[in-house]
């Protein structure tokens, strides 16, 4: 079973990755906002032939 | 903003976008070669037979089409979330130059023979360096570009992409290490049981996070932007995240469940697969969810009427796969055809749809369109598409449970009650079925490419500026 000392100490290291990854995210806030996020990504107009966004442009942002 | 604007790069997502639909057509071209095979031994001619055959079926749909498709949508999404252009310079053009010659020289390799046979690992090594050369360019564009946003919040689907990237190096890595003994042949690194283990854990992986994590970043960019809503729970989306890849990694021994590795092993992928179903449906029901209150959409948006069924099958098959993990169903379905319709329940109701759907969102843009040339095709597909996958997975289930059933069966005094070959015979019926599946399925792709050149037809390709964030006006 020579395979498992190579596959659990990668798996091993690529936890303490993930958990090194997930301690970055949170210590530099990338989860402070958990809501806005989701409504940001709607919000870049990438129709490139703007048929209704002259109304579009210039609604004010909010939601 | 000053005068000049800088641009996104979206040349080589139209590149991406583009070649996934012509890789489509040859994948599951194959595909539909080789189910006839099954159903009309005599057109396995000469160096084109089913052995051959099948391992270029299945690069080319997972890496080519797959491939394509998310190279196309990730380059997409890391440049509209982070506001920024695409970085790395050259390394953009060889990511797409570089992937499409190795998919040329795996469809030359393989039907020569020339393997190192690993499933869906199979081209030699001088491809398989090229594949490395590729994906860490690949890593290092997406990776440079997420450090050059300009806001500070990374979008969930961008730490799908992200995860899938990384992922997908170290298995690459992992699995393809061998010796080389010729320019044309290398033996693995590994032998026996480990390798099998080694080989599985690559095998599954590579389902994990190249065709899940990375086509679930996909849904979480393309599902909110086509239904105009934000993810029903973005809490759940970064939840859904983590705990995917804190367990994906250890589930690959159920793939060999009764075999020469030990039994604890086999334990261990089980449980880590039977938890899978937590994660995974907690990302179907946020994506379905994400419709909430706007269900009539469904009824005249085919995009979404892709986006949507392809999510109801990765419900589907994500529940049926921890169910099959389990030994004792494993001991029934393993080696059947039913294995083969779980994938399929994934790779086309999953997978092929939600980046046909990606497809249709995107292809318009890229061409300076608002929509698709036909919206009455892009239905029709949908409904063919449906359809086929319907008569792939069904036909499939009942042979493998047939065949399952038929290898087991024991006369009174213990010998078999049916030879092989009885199995074989009884399965032609739903063989046929399932080639019928894959016809509907490839026709679909047809209309789509139709639909495709159509619309690109008179298109602009012209580069559109980045949009300023948010909150960044002054």
């Amino acid at each position: 079973m020579e395979s498992v000392y190579l596959l659990i100490p990668v798996s091993v290291l690529l936890v303490f990755g993930i958990a090194v990854a997930f301690w970055w995210s949170v210590r530099s806030g990338q989860f402070d906002d958990l809501e806005g996020p989701g409504f940001r990504v709607l919000m870049d107009e990438d129709q490139p032939t703007p048929p209704k966004n002259d109304e579009e442009a210039n609604k004010p942002v909010n939601s | 903003m000053s005068g000049t604007k800088t641009t996104y790069n979206d040349k080589v997502v139209r590149q991406f976008a583009v070649m996934t639909v012509i890789w489509g057509i040859v994948g599951m071209l194959v595909g539909v070669i080789i189910a006839a095979q099954l159903v009309w031994p005599e057109l396995n001619i000469g160096f084109l037979h089913f052995g051959r055959l099948r391992p270029l079926h299945t690069n080319a749909v997972i890496f080519a089409f797959g491939g394509c498709a998310l190279f196309a949508t990730s380059y997409w999404c890391v440049q509209r979330t982070g506001h920024t252009r695409l970085w790395g310079g050259p390394l953009i053009p060889f990511t797409f130059w570089g992937w499409q010659l190795v998919i040329l020289l795996a469809a030359i390799s393989l039907p020569l023979g020339i393997t190192q046979g690993k499933e869906y690992a199979e081209l030699e090594w001088p491809i398989d360096i090229l594949i490395t050369l590729v994906w860490v360019s690949y890593a290092i564009v997406f990776f440079g570009t997420i450090g050059k946003r300009t806001v500070s919040h990374i979008y969930v689907a961008n730490w799908f992409f992200g995860a899938m990237i990384i992922a997908v190096a170290l298995l690459h890595l992992g699995n393809s290490a061998a010796l080389p003994v010729s320019f044309l042949k290398s033996y693995s690194a590994y032998a026996g049981v480990q390798d099998a283990m080694i080989q599985w854990w690559y095998g599954h992986n590579a389902v994990g996070f190249f065709l899940t994590a990375g086509f679930l970043g996909m849904m979480y960019y393309f599902v909110p932007k086509q239904a105009g809503r934000p993810v029903y729970s973005y809490r759940l989306s970064v939840v859904h995240f983590w705990a995917l890849i804190f367990t994906y990694m250890w589930a690959g021994p159920h793939h060999l469940h009764y075999t020469a590795l030990p039994d604890w092993t086999q334990s261990v992928g089980m449980i880590f697969s039977l938890i899978l179903l937590a994660p995974s449906w907690g990302g179907m029901i946020n994506g379905i969810m994400t419709l909430s209150g706007a269900w009539h959409k469904l009824r005249d948006d085919p995009i979404l009427k892709f986006l949507i069924t392809s999510l109801s099958f990765y419900g589907m098959s994500t529940f049926e796969g921890p169910m099959m993990s389990i030994k004792t169903v494993n001991a029934l379905s393993h080696y059947t055809d039913w294995t083969v319709g779980h994938v399929h329940s994934g790779a086309l109701g999953w997978v092929a749809m939600v980046s046909i759907g990606s497809m249709y969102y995107l292809l318009p843009k890229l061409f300076g369109k608002t929509e698709m040339y036909s919206t009455k095709l892009m239905t029709t597909h949908f409904w063919i598409a449906t359809i086929g996958t319907v008569l792939y997975i069904a036909s499939t289930w009942i042979s493998g449970v047939m065949q399952g059933l038929m290898w087991r069966a024991v006369n009174a005094d213990g010998t078999l009650a049916y030879s092989f070959v009885e199995s074989v015979k009884g399965s032609y019926p739903f063989w046929a079925i399932r080639w019928l599946g894959g016809v509907l399925f490839l026709s679909g792709m047809l209309i789509m490419a139709y639909n495709m050149f159509k619309t690109m037809a008179g298109g602009s390709t012209k580069d559109t500026p980045v949009i300023v964030p948010v909150g960044h006006h002054a």
